[in-house]
């Protein structure tokens, strides 16, 4: 089993095309919805947890793209500066998906960005410029904030 | 000194150090000896505990000698890399603060503000052996007519460099909590609504003042860690106040003591002195700083022996209750509990988060153990005591 997370963006001529209930039933992959926002008749964002079997996950993940789906591998949007970080754990403050954790024998920030959904707050928390990367909307920082 | 007993003295503790038999362990590891042998057997054994402690603190600055110029200038207006440094002192001294912000910084117009560099991030540079633009304005006189000056210099080339800040390695600090209906953006990192989260910044059992609650060993003179190299405590931090609440066992808990340290910039390592944006709030510095503790007598053995569990420290609403200087105490938590990732307010659980670095700290507390036992590093006495208040010795 493994997990990612994805970005998928349904353009307005795919939105009502009923494709995420196949992810189940065809591909026997779990879906975990993390973050949704539709605009009615313009586009879809949704961001899902995929976890399944490798050849499953990939199979999904190319199913999705043969529907016109637009999908972003999240995992490699938000990046650490290894000698920039200096650990203090300002970030663990904000990361809703534990992503950046601490491990409670060391102390020390552990970053997964296999559970990242480049929400972009890490980038606000850090004190030291040790994250940088693209969040996935100019305005998911503010709405994460908010939410 | 005070009236403390001193059964083992500062000259018997440089002895052995000298000849490479002094018995020295962190902080963390003393917690461990007293817990499973007691004070008095501890005593006997240990000679020296090392602390440390890594964090952002706002009052920290440089006293920067930018050498004379041909012809001479005395310099009135100063900037670094666009930083304002002041300069109401003689001719080409100038002091830069850490949270001092870059000309035209949006600050938090747009809020909340990046704050991308300042006066931190300048120390941070010249740390790093970066160029930095050096800018003097002045209104020029008989014995200095220069009225403009513009540079690139390194640390290199000033002719001194001195970390000065007035107040660093706070005994004891808050835990931040929001009660307001919004996100907030603070010195304590951003705090979400109806504490959602909670945030504190004291590396706890290592932490330096903590370890000598009653600034026994830890006055003016005491030769330090900073930044990376040897400093020096040079007087009472602003804002000490040795009449904090205290437990049974004489720990603080609240803010409580402070130290102003002072080392030389040019033996620093940016590894230990980095510049701080801090969102919607401002620039800072994040100071490493460690400091010795000969062990005296068996209260010292005890002092240091305390561990995480038994330091506590006050929750405070930053919501509504810090801005408005309104004192209430939401509750009290120990370290321990902090550190596990969670507290509980009134059944709530609520995630925790440190702001100031534990490995740092932890990093640090072992160079100056491994300074001291390679002879590197004699304990310095302190000259004058910070003040204090009795040790009533209710623990016992």
């Amino acid at each position: 089993m493994e997990s990612r997370n994805v970005l998928l963006i349904f353009n307005q001529h795919i939105m009502y095309k009923p494709i995420i209930y196949r992810i189940a039933k065809d591909f026997n992959v779990i879906f975990n919805v993390l973050e949704a926002k539709i605009l009615p008749k313009q586009e879809g964002r949704l961001i899902l947890q995929l976890s399944g079997e490798k050849q499953d996950l990939d199979a999904c993940i190319t199913y999705l793209k043969d529907e016109e789906v637009v999908v972003d591998i999240l995992a490699d949007k938000i990046q650490r500066d290894e000698d920039r970080c200096v650990h203090c754990g300002a970030c663990t403050a904000v990361c809703r998906t534990d992503a950046l954790v601490i491990n409670r024998e060391t102390m020390m920030v552990e970053f997964h960005p296999d559970r990242c959904v480049a929400c972009g707050l890490c980038k606000l928390a850090c004190p030291v410029k040790a994250m940088s990367g693209i969040s996935i909307d100019v305005d998911s920082e503010e709405l994460a904030v908010k939410a | 000194m005070s009236d403390i007993v001193i059964k083992k003295s500062y000259e018997e503790i440089n002895a052995k150090i000298k000849k490479g038999d002094a018995v020295v362990v962190t902080a963390e590891e003393m917690a461990g000896i007293v817990k499973s042998e007691g004070y008095k057997s501890a005593f006997k054994k240990v000679d020296v505990v090392t602390t440390g402690t890594f964090g952002t603190m706002c009052s920290s600055g440089a006293f920067i000698n930018f050498g004379h110029t041909r012809p001479k200038i005395k310099a009135s207006r100063v900037w670094l890399n666009d930083v304002e440094a002041y300069a109401g002192l003689a001719a080409v001294d100038i002091y830069i603060g850490a949270t001092q912000v870059q000309e035209d910084d949006p600050l938090n117009k747009v809020h909340p503000g990046r704050f991308k560099y300042g006066g931190g991030h300048v120390i941070e540079d010249l740390i790093t052996g970066k160029p930095v633009k050096l800018k003097a304005k002045s209104y020029g006189t008989d014995c200095y007519p220069l009225r403009e000056y513009e540079a690139t210099v390194t640390i290199h080339d000033l002719r001194d460099a001195f970390l000065y800040n007035p107040r660093n390695a706070y005994q004891n600090y808050n835990c931040a909590v929001n009660q307001s209906k919004k996100t907030i953006y603070t010195y304590m990192g951003i705090l979400r609504p109806n504490m959602g989260n909670a945030t504190y910044s004291s590396a706890g059992q290592l932490s330096p003042l903590l370890n000598d609650p009653y600034y026994w060993t830890i006055g003016v003179g005491t030769k330090i860690f900073l930044g990376g190299t040897v400093g020096a405590v040079t007087w009472r931090g602003t804002q000490h106040d040795p009449n904090a609440p205290r437990g049974d066992n004489g720990v603080v808990r609240s803010g409580a003591g402070t130290i102003a340290v002072t080392g030389d910039m040019k033996q620093m390592s940016a590894q230990f002195i980095k510049g701080a944006s801090i969102t919607g709030y401002g620039c800072s510095l994040m100071v490493g700083l460690g400091i010795p503790i000969p062990i005296l007598n068996e209260d010292l053995a005890f002092f240091t022996g305390v561990s995480d569990d038994q330091i506590f420290c006050q929750v405070v609403d930053y919501g509504y209750d810090y801005p408005n200087a309104i004192g209430r105490v939401i509750a009290e938590v120990s370290y321990a509990q902090l550190k596990s990732g969670f507290i509980e307010i009134g059944g709530k659980r609520i995630p925790t988060a440190p702001l100031s670095s534990y490995p740092m700290a932890k990093k640090i507390a072992t160079i100056l153990k491994d300074w001291i036992k390679a002879s590197q590093f004699t304990l310095g006495q302190p000259q004058i005591l910070l003040p204090s208040v009795p040790y009533d010795k209710r623990h016992e």
